[in-house]
């Protein structure tokens, strides 16, 4: 795909001949989400294995009564929060195709015709802003879920509910703040000295980054969230 | 053999580039990697092997006491480890690293500092897991460190932090590879080096990286559970909290089983150069060896269970993982008759290399036989966790990955230091270590049929028992000599040796078109390659008559010719049909762009590694010294990062 | 990077935001969809609820990888290195579910 025109101009070491016309650096992320897909298929799995295991509640989906206390325990996953935080991720996928389209096509010349929204479409900056913005939106849901779920009594240690369930999406945080970090360094160099056409590489390589994130929340919010 | 005449005259290591340590710690040349990779393995080797000699004492006879059952603990642990993680894995990295841009025609890998990283935290994350044995708080839970067994309730000790660490950080190491790797032989081929040409060992790592980029994950993500239940008291492996006692087995096995074909395929491609270059013919069945590779990586996710019929799966389990283990004998079967065919009707040559080779063919099968003994869960359940399981891996791992990966060495030492080894000494180790490996490992068969446990550090006498033990001591002791023969050999060789010129054994693939030991840019002209055997073409036409050549690939190279430059540096104007180099410039007098030397990808790792041992006070309750060594390591980690990432390759020109 | 006229099928234009903007719009009521299955407690209680949420949570990913990750639009390689991994995850996560998942037995 990328860069018909990236070929006109921009950094020497981008134009290493190689056996497939491909970058290797788009070779390597592939080969590395490959390699995710078995690190979220193990903590997948383990979720799914230590479903309905555990011996004391708070539960996912189930009200538990404390035999000792009588303290009763409601179903703690708050779907309505995490649709919202959902939408937003998804979103945010959105964004980042927008900003990488704004970069490959930096150099084309908008239409005469070209009104507010053309322009808008064509700010790799505003994209970049947008994406990064709903990710840190996505990790604020995410902290107050976390954070609402311990004053409620799930913690890592409880059970094996809390146990699978904060590593298993918190890894997945973990690799929303990766990319959040790595789009916000991408911001940074658009503002230093601008994000040409020649970069559309190393956007892509984030951006590919970022939708497989997308893409494992997507598994997880049906298989945690939504199934029973 | 009349091109014999156009080796050149050796070419000291000043090709290399730069001498003394700091070129060492800085360098981002994949030759230069490699044999650190192999100098480091061979280190561990030994530290590994003494290992086993202590135990193999220690067996010798019924209830003797030389080592507590503490210590014996620590040593199968370690030996196992350390043999697996330590030295076959990265004896297989070294000849990844030497061999595969070479075979390819590439000028380096594609990302040549993530390939300096990859080593130094081998190094670092080895040395982090063998020194703590020095002190008896070594890991003691077995190589496989079972769960609940190595929970913090039953391995309440720093001993298995060790490992569950230090495993981890040789993990990064292998991922970082196997994506370096992987996208090397993808994408760095020379024009015309289409897939159905590349050299078998090249075919075999780059199965070997997809396997490593799938299993790697798995055991990353079975570690994390088990570190965050040692240290962070979560429950993923606590039975009393309804954990399952089988969850870490199962994906300590997916990673596991692919795991001892990452171990052996490395091997098999080695022997697979040595086989036709010393029996004068092509390799038997090229393709099928190829496809044979991929089935055995595909087959190598679907048979895991295979190590856990003890636990009671079931009917339904036993007998789907039971027959898909007996599938994979079918490909791996295909190669011992591929390499016998390539042999038979050849004019053998029978250097030590070649003794090696054959020696796999046969020690492997012995091993694969014994291996589908217990593919029917009845029979497993006589054999599994006696003797009869050690003589098996051994004749797999020693008979098969080892005696490989010496023949590799005997082969290929000439590439690297432009030296012969001694042949005499050569064979003389051939003969010890041939005998000792059988005299160690084949009464294991009788003593575990006999009822002996695997990893029980004295034993009754009367059990019949005694006569095995002590052949098999006897055979260990053996080893010893064996090795030092070797390390003798391998260090007196690389000053005195004889020289080697570019093709000492008149071998057709590319990496031998380049002088001994081969200049830092590797090919001043990249070599554009019609068939299999580029320089069978060139020497021994006639052996090559009845393989595919055609020019395919060269067109879509030239077309690119004008915009590009060639991986590492030059233009493609350097392109030229295969040929013999024999030119002994330097990168700069060509005008050949290298990667600038650079120690940043040394204190990433370095960071890393002090990061990660934070955890070590943490256990202890010692938060303060966990805050400041988490502080340093991720600060030196992080800076020295982004250093690196906003540091081109390359020096501006 | 830049298979440009070597690889004619390859140059394709991306996909724009005339395309985006109704990827974004079918993957957002496919979300409402499956929130909305969420809620019917009679569909919910059917043999339909599960497959019907795994169906539409593929669609879902099978929509970001080819649209957003233009894997439709992108050299062939990429859709085997993404493809192969990935039934290698999905048969091994099914295989340990049904290994050792309580709940389906």
């Amino acid at each position: 795909m990328t860069s018909h025109a990236a070929a006109a101009e921009g950094h020497a070491h981008e134009h290493h001949y190689t056996t497939t016309g491909l970058d290797n650096r788009k070779v390597a992320i592939w080969s590395f989400i490959g390699s995710e897909c078995m690190l979220f298929a193990s903590l997948i799995s383990t979720y799914l294995i230590y479903k309905g295991r555990s011996v004391v509640g708070p539960l996912p989906h189930e009200t538990w009564t404390d035999p000792s206390t009588g303290a009763v325990f409601k179903p703690i996953l708050n779907i309505p929060i995490t649709s919202a935080s959902t939408f937003v991720l998804l979103m945010s996928s959105l964004a980042m195709v927008l900003a990488l389209a704004a970069v490959e096509n930096k150099d084309k010349p908008l239409p005469a015709n070209a009104g507010w929204w053309d322009r808008q479409l064509a700010s790799s900056k505003l994209w970049l802003w947008c994406t990064c913005i709903l990710g840190a939106t996505f990790l604020g849901f995410q902290a107050f879920e976390f954070t609402s779920f311990v004053h409620e009594g799930l913690t890592l240690r409880r059970n094996l509910f809390g146990s699978s369930f904060f590593t298993l999406t918190g890894f997945h945080g973990a690799h929303v703040t990766v990319g959040v970090i790595w789009l916000g360094s991408l911001l940074a160099i658009d503002y230093k000295r601008g994000l040409r056409p020649s970069d559309t590489l190393m956007v892509d390589i984030a951006a590919l980054y970022w939708h497989f994130v997308d893409v494992v929340w997507i598994a997880i919010f049906t298989l945690v969230y939504l199934i029973k | 053999m009349a091109t014999a005449a156009t080796a050149p005259a050796y070419t000291s290591s000043e090709s290399h580039g730069a001498t003394g340590l700091m070129s060492w710690l800085t360098t981002v040349d994949h030759k230069r990697i490699g044999i650190l990779y192999l100098h480091t393995s061979l280190f561990f080797f030994v530290v590994g092997g003494l290992e086993a000699i202590i135990m193999r004492y220690q067996l010798m006879r019924p209830n003797m006491q030389a080592v507590s059952a503490e210590t014996f603990n620590q040593l199968f642990t370690m030996h196992g480890t350390t043999m697996v993680f330590l030295v076959i894995m990265p004896l297989s990295a070294a000849f990844f690293n030497f061999l595969i841009p070479l075979q390819i025609g590439a000028r380096d890998v594609a990302f040549p500092r993530l390939n300096a990283f990859s080593y130094w935290v081998y190094l670092l994350g080895g040395v982090f897991i063998t020194l703590p044995i020095l002190f008896g708080l070594a890991p003691d839970g077995g190589w496989f460190a079972y769960a609940p067994l190595t929970t913090r309730t039953y391995s309440p000790t720093q001993n298995m932090n060790f490992w569950v660490l230090g495993v981890q950080i040789l993990g990064v190491s292998s991922l970082a590879a196997a994506f370096n790797f992987a996208t090397t032989i993808i994408n760095m081929r020379a024009p015309g080096m289409n897939l159905m040409r590349m050299p078998m060992f090249t075919w075999m790592s780059f199965v070997v990286q997809w396997l490593i980029i799938l299993a790697f994950p798995v055991i990353t993500v079975a570690l994390f559970f088990l570190q965050f239940d040692r240290f962070f008291g979560t429950n993923f492996y606590t039975v009393t909290a309804g954990a399952d006692p089988l969850l870490w087995q199962h994906l300590f096995w997916i990673f596991g089983h692919p795991e001892v074909y990452i171990l052996i395929l490395p091997a098999f491609g080695l022997v697979s150069e040595v086989l036709p270059t010393n029996s004068k013919k092509p390799l038997f069945g090229y393709p099928v060896m190829a496809y044979s590779g991929i089935l055995i990586g595909f087959l190598g996710f679907g048979v895991w269970a295979h190590h856990m019929f003890a636990v009671g799966m079931g009917p339904m389990a036993d007998t789907v993982f039971g027959v898909t283990t007996m599938l994979i004998a079918i490909p791996t079967g295909v190669k011992i008759f591929n390499w016998i065919f390539t042999m038979w009707g050849g004019s053998l040559r029978f250097n030590t290399a070649m003794k090696y080779a054959i020696a796999l063919i046969g020690m492997f099968t012995i091993g694969g036989i014994s291996g589908i003994t217990h593919a029917s869960p009845p029979s497993d359940l006589q054999q599994t966790d006696t003797y009869y399981i050690v003589a098996h891996f051994h004749y797999v791992l020693f008979g098969g990955a080892i005696m490989g990966i010496f023949s590799g060495i005997y082969h290929y030492f000439p590439k690297m230091y432009g030296r012969k080894m001694d042949e005499g000494l050569g064979n003389l180790h051939f003969w010890l270590n041939f005998i000792a490996l059988n005299l160690t490992f084949f009464p294991m068969h009788f003593s575990g049929m006999l009822g002996m446990p695997r990893r029980i550090y004295t034993y009754d006498a009367g059990q019949g028992w005694e006569t095995f033990n002590l052949i098999s001591s006897i055979g260990a002791f053996l080893m010893a000599p064996a090795m030092l023969v070797f390390l003798y050999n391998f260090f007196k060789s690389k000053k005195h040796g004889e020289v080697a010129g570019d093709n000492p054994w008149d071998a057709p693939t590319l990496e031998w078109s380049i002088p001994s030991p081969p200049p830092e840019y590797n090919f001043a002209q990249i070599p554009m390659v019609t068939s299999r055997y580029p320089m069978w073409d060139i020497t021994h036409p006639e052996r090559t008559a009845e393989i595919p050549h055609s020019t395919k690939g060269w067109d879509e190279a030239r077309h690119r010719s004008d915009e590009h430059i060639l991986p590492g540096g030059g233009h493609m104007a350097d392109m030229a049909p295969a040929h013999i180099e024999t030119a002994a410039k330097t990168a700069s007098e060509l005008d050949i762009p290298m990667p600038t030397p650079t120690i940043k990808p040394l204190l990433v790792a370095l960071g890393m590694l002090v990061m990660v041992a934070s955890l070590l006070p943490f256990f202890a309750g010692k938060t303060s010294a966990f805050v400041v060594l988490l502080a340093i390591g991720a600060g030196t980690m992080i800076y020295s990062l982004y250093d690196w990432l906003t540091t081109p390759l390359e020096e501006a020109h | 990077m830049a298979e440009h006229a070597v690889n004619p099928d390859h140059v394709r234009e991306h996909p724009t935001w005339k395309q985006y903007k109704w990827v974004a719009a079918i993957l957002t009521i496919i979300t409402i969809l499956e929130v909305w299955a969420y809620y019917i407690p009679a569909f919910v209680a059917s043999s339909a609820f599960v497959p019907s949420l795994l169906l539409m949570s593929a669609v879902k990913f099978a929509i970001v990888v080819m649209f957003y990750m233009h894997l439709k639009y992108d050299h062939k390689l990429f859709r085997v290195l993404f493809t192969g991994p990935l039934v290698v995850a999905a048969a091994t996560l099914v295989a340990l579910v049904f290994l050792l998942a309580t709940w389906i037995r």
